[in-house]
């Protein structure tokens, strides 16, 4: 069984970012960054299903030369190869599942796995996206995963008002939820040897790709700041002012 | 000029809340860009909620009532409204935000070969959509450049459409889905039964985190969510835990929510938690830690411990409610 798991390089999520001064993009100056946190989710369930099943987990990052930090850590929780597919070009999630999709057709694997969403553009839409143009059967926001018979997915997806359960035929594309599991820190030896695994580049302009884009970010702007309001005495304060001063009880 | 077709959510006989707002979204989208509003609902055995997508003044409302939609399946789902989308010469095809339509439409995106928004919560007068980015920390300003464009729209932003006349020409859908070559199988639906509001549907929320430290805490927070007719929110951590049902996460990564008022008890503010309910016009935060970011967003803070606070509140709020 093959396993091709995304790593996005993303700003750290923790960090609350800034827009520039003249609109044109993200301050990104003195920010660290990090695996998309989904994407570390999806990289643990490939691991746990290889420690389970037997199974080569490839770890594929789509970005600048930088990435390679990215895919280095998903080598060093226990991935065992990578795919850097290199661009300097901001490229939206059309294209991105066209170049995950020219990966597939080269390392023809049994499963995507891959986050839900990236915690930068929030888009939502990648896994889906390649799943519809690989005409693959799609489970996303997974909260439960299991294989049957290396041939079949059982999946739990966390949906409004319940868990969806569905059955997929492999080769499919699943999309990692929170709840799905608990990424592990990388050991020392696992960081070490990640060091020495192999990382294929591939530079994007290679790959006869048509990657325009469908969407395009022109300005970016600061949402309105909401301003600290009043620290209240105590609880029958708080509720007078609810009744008398917001008029919301 | 293109249309704009919107595809309808219902929960039982009735649209969601959130879909009227998708509704006038589109209503706004046409009468800044030209072409009709549409809607689409698709589904089996649907009854009333047909007749209720024919009153918010839609052109026509396209109806693909069909055995094999009987349950959702994104696969099966956007065959039809990737048929029904070009069937009907949209130019825009959108949805309310929710976890159904998020599985969905870039699936639809795709088939159409066209670029999509997600989460978009304004519309510019060159018809680039306005969406937050980085849990809502940045607005950016996107243009689709393809003919054909998908959106999924804020329930937060847009206000409900309004019932209007019943008119528009009522259009049945052939469906063609052969379940058998979708290579997925839908086996159940585990619904998480609950009386109070939805999340997205109501005008309180009280929400409950890490420090409601379990069954108890959490008792507190649905006692005084009952007696304010509330919905229950939570953190990802109290959902993590296991306290509450998934979908009551409120979040960069769950519910986006804007209530009248929205109580966050034992909850610390985090980056992707204020994500989803910065936009609630008044904010209440009990923490027993000062230093809490929640205070910084919310308009009346109250440091104290929980487990004496919300007691204390429902009964000032009987009294207050007299
Ligand atoms: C990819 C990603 C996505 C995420 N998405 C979401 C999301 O959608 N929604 C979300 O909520 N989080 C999300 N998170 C998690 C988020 O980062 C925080 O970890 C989480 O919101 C913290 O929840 P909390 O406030 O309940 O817990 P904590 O941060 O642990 O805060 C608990 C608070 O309770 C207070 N407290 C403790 N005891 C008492 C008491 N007796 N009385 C009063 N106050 C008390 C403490 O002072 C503290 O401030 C996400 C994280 C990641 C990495």
């Amino acid at each position: 069984m093959k396993i091709l798991v995304t790593a996005k390089r993303v700003t750290d999520p923790d960090v609350k970012i800034k827009v520039k001064p003249d609109g044109s993009g993200i301050a990104t100056e003195g920010i660290d960054y990090k695996v998309n946190p989904f994407d570390e989710i999806a990289i643990e369930e490939a691991i746990r299903i290889k420690e389970k099943n037997k199974a080569e987990v490839v770890v594929v990052s789509v970005g600048s030369k930088e990435a390679t930090k990215e895919i280095r850590s998903g080598l060093a929780m226990g991935g065992d190869r990578g795919i850097l597919v290199l661009t300097d070009d901001p490229l939206d999630a059309n294209a991105v599942s066209k170049v995950l999709k020219a990966l597939v057709e080269k390392e023809n694997p049994d499963l995507v796995l891959m986050g839900k969403q990236a915690v930068d553009g929030d888009n939502n839409q990648t896994g889906q996206m390649l799943a519809e143009i690989l005409d693959w059967p799609q489970a996303c926001f997974a909260s439960v995963v299991e294989l049957v018979d290396d041939s079949k997915a059982k999946v739990t997806r966390e949906v409004d008002g319940g868990f969806d359960h569905v059955e997929l035929d492999l080769p499919a594309v699943i999309t990692a939820d929170l709840r799905l599991n608990e990424p592990r820190y990388a050991s020392l030896p696992g960081i070490m040897k990640a060091k020495r695994k192999k990382i294929e580049e591939i530079e994007l302009s290679s790959m006869g790709l048509d990657t325009s884009p469908k969407v395009v970010w022109h300005k970016f702007g600061t949402p309105a700041e909401r301003q600290a309001g009043e620290i209240v005495a105590d609880v029958p304060t708080l509720v007078a002012k609810l009744r008398d001063e917001a008029k919301v009880i | 000029m293109g249309n704009a077709l919107i595809v309808a959510e219902y929960k039982g006989d009735a649209l969601k809340k959130v879909t009227r707002a998708a509704f006038t979204f589109a209503k706004e989208y046409t009468t800044k860009q030209g072409g009709e509003f549409h809607i689409l609902v698709l589904g089996h055995n649907l009854g009333a909620v047909v007749d209720e997508c024919m009153s918010y003044g839609a052109a026509k409302v396209h109806v693909a009532d069909n055995e094999s939609l009987a349950n959702y399946l994104a696969e099966s789902y956007a065959q039809v409204v990737a048929q029904v989308a070009k069937d009907s010469g949209a130019e825009v095809v959108g949805a309310t935000a929710s976890a159904m339509t998020k599985d969905l439409m870039p699936r639809v995106a795709a088939k159409l070969d066209a670029g999509m928004a997600s989460d978009i919560i304004g519309i510019s007068d060159e018809g680039y959509f306005d969406r937050p980015v980085w849990a809502g920390n940045a607005i950016v300003s996107a243009e689709i450049t393809s003919p054909v464009k998908v959106v999924t729209v804020r329930g937060t932003d847009f206000e409900p459409a309004p019932k209007g006349d019943a008119g528009g020409e009522k259009v049945e859908v052939t469906v063609s889905v052969d379940l058998g070559s979708l290579k997925k199988r839908f086996e159940q639906f585990e619904e998480v039964k609950s009386d109070r509001p939805e999340l997205t549907e109501a005008s309180i929320i009280v929400t409950g985190g890490r420090g409601t430290k379990g069954d108890e805490g959490f008792k507190l927070v649905e006692g005084l969510a009952d007696l304010l007719g509330a919905a229950v929110g939570a953190t990802r951590a109290a959902v993590d835990a296991g306290w509450v049902p998934n979908d009551l996460q409120v979040g960069q990564t769950g519910k986006v929510v804007a209530p009248d008022l929205y109580v966050a008890a034992g909850v610390s503010g985090a980056i992707q938690h204020l994500a989803g309910m910065k936009g609630s016009k008044t904010i209440v935060a009990i923490n027993k830690d000062e230093e809490a970011p929640i205070f910084q967003v919310a308009d009346y803070g109250l440091v104290a411990d929980l487990f004496k606070a919300l007691p204390e509140m429902v009964e000032e709020v009987k009294k207050a409610k007299g």
